[in-house]
């Protein structure tokens, strides 16, 4: 192996976004509940490599949107430490944080928001361009029609403002603006979901394209798990601040360790009359993150909970190579297989 | 199927500044006694206005025309004191957001006692008791002790139980839910899909459903009708529209759709756009995104039985090309010849 080569891998080792122990907390006035915090993101750990997409899934309320603000450099951590391509964003220098804000970009649900309504797209596209002075004016002009071209705007509606766009149009312009830095990693909190079955297609298509072609990694936050399935390498579930279960989308979708990921994916209503939605419900709703419940945070409504549940907090337990889980229950049972397993091997050897 | 509701060419046009809007044209659809029925399609294409016609709720701009029946009764030609008192005893609606339905400032079972006492002549305690029989049928837990809780104290899951509960409290026969889980989260959603559905089976409740989320009306409707820009272009049982769509807009509505089978493979884009509706095009809507348009295109396609079970509004089907004297199209493409595929 040549001296070049060697460093390749060892770059590409190190995750582009590595996330460790994050904690997000909003203190709350008295009154209702008394003073405290909202206990939003409680611990994460998590990490993305160059061209991956990683999905974020949970119910609302689990905190999916303020672990991405967080990651986007939109929200200061309470505590915790976030580094992008090996280095930490919090002791970064001024012009190193510049530099990744620049790297990281976010993208919002609803298109309208993102983007000043009295700006032509193109404004709004060179826009960060100008911000970062990015080349001579020429070449941001030719910039711009090269985005649109990415994300597929005809450049004649260069000129034309956000309510001349339809929905998937102007989140189209919306990534392009996103793009225009060159980022390495895109932050989607819900970027389909306000739009129509067709126009989400396009949508996944050009967030598809984009990580193949420009080799971009994608945080995808997202309640649509059929989205999910469809566009993700990875998958981690969230629930009340804590990152349940986290693993490959294969397997993640075909046999989830966690409760808490099995109801989600059996509440998918599948577009396939055959195909009827498993009849195991999940009771009840995510309790509030100013008190999360004791010990596993899901035993309250986890149909499998046993006595230890409610005092002990499970921690993460690796199932397979990228697959771990954090459960009382199905932790005995990989021990089980294990033991079992380890029995069947002494057996055969004597 | 005994009929409920029989709507005959309607349509629905908004007078605005621009001129009118076409939400809804000519569309005719018969409602089953005790069937649940699916109307898809995407933004904006008059699932809310064909329903608020027949709830006789739309807005003075609206011009309905056609004919709108209910057991047999001719909506349009009934007063408005009529519809009001049809309304109370045999419609109910459920809306997305159960925010707009419910008042903040009152407790939950108090305005779910005022409904009913709005539709029967019963004492405080009567409408009082009847209001928690309500409530925990639709699963709130611990109804008495949330009887006084302002709309406010509840997720959006349970509120959204409090406006069903209002909705069954005059036992109607038709109940219309415009989106009424697109605000919550799968798993609560999973919930109130269940809840209709055995509210569907307990009181034969016939319920008008509408929904983008194919994946919803595949789970619990029994037909399904999809509209694409005001016009209603197929109807069928759910298995069958779902297993072989026919008319090129449901094939591509289904093809845009991700799904296992599809992993790692791009999506089916539908080129163009819906056209504008204060000035749609004169013959079939879909004409302009659609890839085997043809001369008589031109001309709107009329509603039809394709067969027994289904109708199609496209001159590509048989049916609708005989009531103009069209011979079938020779190559007729096959459900899963390639469709619709534009610039992504
Ligand atoms: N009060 C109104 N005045 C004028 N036009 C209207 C009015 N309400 C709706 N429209 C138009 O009528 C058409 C159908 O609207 P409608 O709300 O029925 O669609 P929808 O299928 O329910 O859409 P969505 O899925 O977004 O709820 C649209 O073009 C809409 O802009
Ligand atoms: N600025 C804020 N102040 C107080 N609480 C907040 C704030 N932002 C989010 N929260 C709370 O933090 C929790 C997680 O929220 P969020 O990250 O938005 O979750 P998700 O995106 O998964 O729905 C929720 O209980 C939410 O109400
Ligand atoms: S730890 Fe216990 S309560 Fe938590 S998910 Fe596992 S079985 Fe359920
Ligand atoms: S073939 Fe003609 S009638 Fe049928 S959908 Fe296409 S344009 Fe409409
Ligand atoms: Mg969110
Ligand atoms: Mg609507």
């Amino acid at each position: 192996m040549t001296e070049q080569s060697r460093t390749v891998i060892e770059q590409d080792s190190v995750p582009l976004l590595e996330v460790e122990g994050l904690v997000k907390r909003f203190p709350i006035r008295r009154g209702l509940f008394g003073s405290g915090s909202v206990h939003a993101v409680e611990g994460v750990d998590l990490q993305i490599h160059a061209g991956e997409v990683l999905s974020l899934v949970g119910e609302s309320g689990s905190g999916k949107s303020t672990l991405g603000m967080c990651v986007t450099g939109m929200s200061t951590p309470t505590a915790g430490r976030i580094r992008f391509a090996g280095e930490d964003v919090a002791l970064a220098s001024r012009r190193g944080r510049a530099d990744f804000r620049r790297r990281v970009q976010p993208v919002f649900q609803d298109p309208r928001s993102s983007l000043d309504p009295r700006w032509p797209i193109e404004t709004t596209i060179r826009e960060p361009l100008d911000a970062y002075r990015v080349g001579s004016s020429a070449e941001r002009t030719a910039r711009v029609a090269e985005l649109m071209d990415l994300v597929g705007l005809p450049r004649h509606f260069a000129p034309r403002q956000p309510r001349e766009l339809s929905g998937g149009q102007q989140q189209r312009v919306a990534i392009a603006a996103a793009l225009a830095l060159r980022p390495e990693l895109l932050v989607a909190d819900e970027p389909v979901s306000a739009l129509d079955v067709s126009v989400q297609a396009q949508i996944l298509n050009l967030l598809d394209e984009l990580r193949n072609r420009l080799k971009l990694a994608l945080l995808f936050i997202a309640h649509d798990l059929s989205v999910v399935e469809h566009l993700s390498d990875r998958v981690a579930v969230m629930y009340l601040g804590r990152i349940v279960e986290t693993g490959p989308v294969e397997r993640i979708f075909s046999a989830p360790e966690h409760p808490y990921t099995r109801a989600l994916i059996d509440a998918i209503p599948h577009a396939d009359p055959g195909r009827k939605m498993s009849r195991i419900r999940l009771t009840g709703e995510i309790p509030s993150p100013v008190n999360p419940p004791s010990g596993c945070r899901f035993h309250p409504r986890c149909p499998v909970a046993v006595d230890r549940c409610s005092t002990e907090e499970p921690q993460d337990t690796q199932f397979d190579e990228g697959h771990s889980a954090a459960c009382h229950v199905a932790a005995a049972a990989l021990a089980q297989r294990g033991s079992i397993i380890s029995v069947l091997s002494e057996g055969a050897t004597s | 199927m005994t009929a409920l509701v029989e709507l005959q060419d309607v349509s629905v046009d908004y007078a605005g500044h621009g001129g009118s809007v076409s939400a809804v044209q000519n569309v005719s659809l018969t409602l089953g006694e005790n069937e649940t029925f699916g109307l898809v399609g995407e933004s904006g294409c008059g699932k809310t206005t064909l329903s608020m016609a027949l709830m006789g709720l739309l807005p003075a701009s609206a011009r309905v025309t056609g004919q709108l029946l209910f057991r047999g009764q001719d909506l349009l030609a009934m007063s408005e004191a009529e519809r009001r008192q049809q309304r109370g005893d045999e419609l109910s609606m459920v809306f997305q957001d159960p925010a707009t339905s419910l008042d903040p400032t009152f407790g939950i079972g108090y305005q779910v006692a005022e409904t009913v006492r709005a539709h029967r002549r019963v004492s405080r305690g009567e409408s009082k008791a009847r209001a928690l029989a309500l409530l925990r049928e639709v699963g709130i837990p611990a109804a008495e002790s949330r009887y006084a809780d302002p709309p406010h104290r509840l997720s959006g899951g349970m509120r959204q139980r409090v406006v069903m509960a209002a909705a069954l409290a005059n036992d109607p026969s038709l109940l219309l839910a415009d989106e009424p889980t697109t605000a919550l989260d799968v798993t609560i959603q999973a919930q109130v899909l269940d809840l209709l559905a055995e509210l569907q089976r307990k009181h034969g409740t016939t319920i008008l459903l509408i929904a983008h989320d194919l994946g919803v009306v595949a789970q619990i409707c029994d037909r399904v009708g999809v509209m694409y820009a005001g016009q209603l272009v197929e109807v069928a049982p759910v298995a069958e529209l779902f297993a072989a769509p026919r008319h090129p807009y449901t094939r591509a509505l289904l093809e845009a759709l991700p799904s296992r089978g599809r992993r790692g493979r791009s999506l089916r884009v539908i080129g163009g756009q819906v056209p504008d509706l204060s000035d749609p095009p004169s013959g079939c809507r879909f004409a302009d995104r659609c890839p085997h348009r043809m001369d008589v295109c031109a001309t709107v396609p009329p509603l039809v039985d394709s067969d027994s079970r289904r109708r199609i509004a496209c001159w590509l089907d048989p049916a609708t090309r005989a009531t103009a004297g069209l011979p079938p199209v020779p190559a007729a493409p096959t459900p899963d010849a390639p469709i619709a595929v534009g610039p992504s």
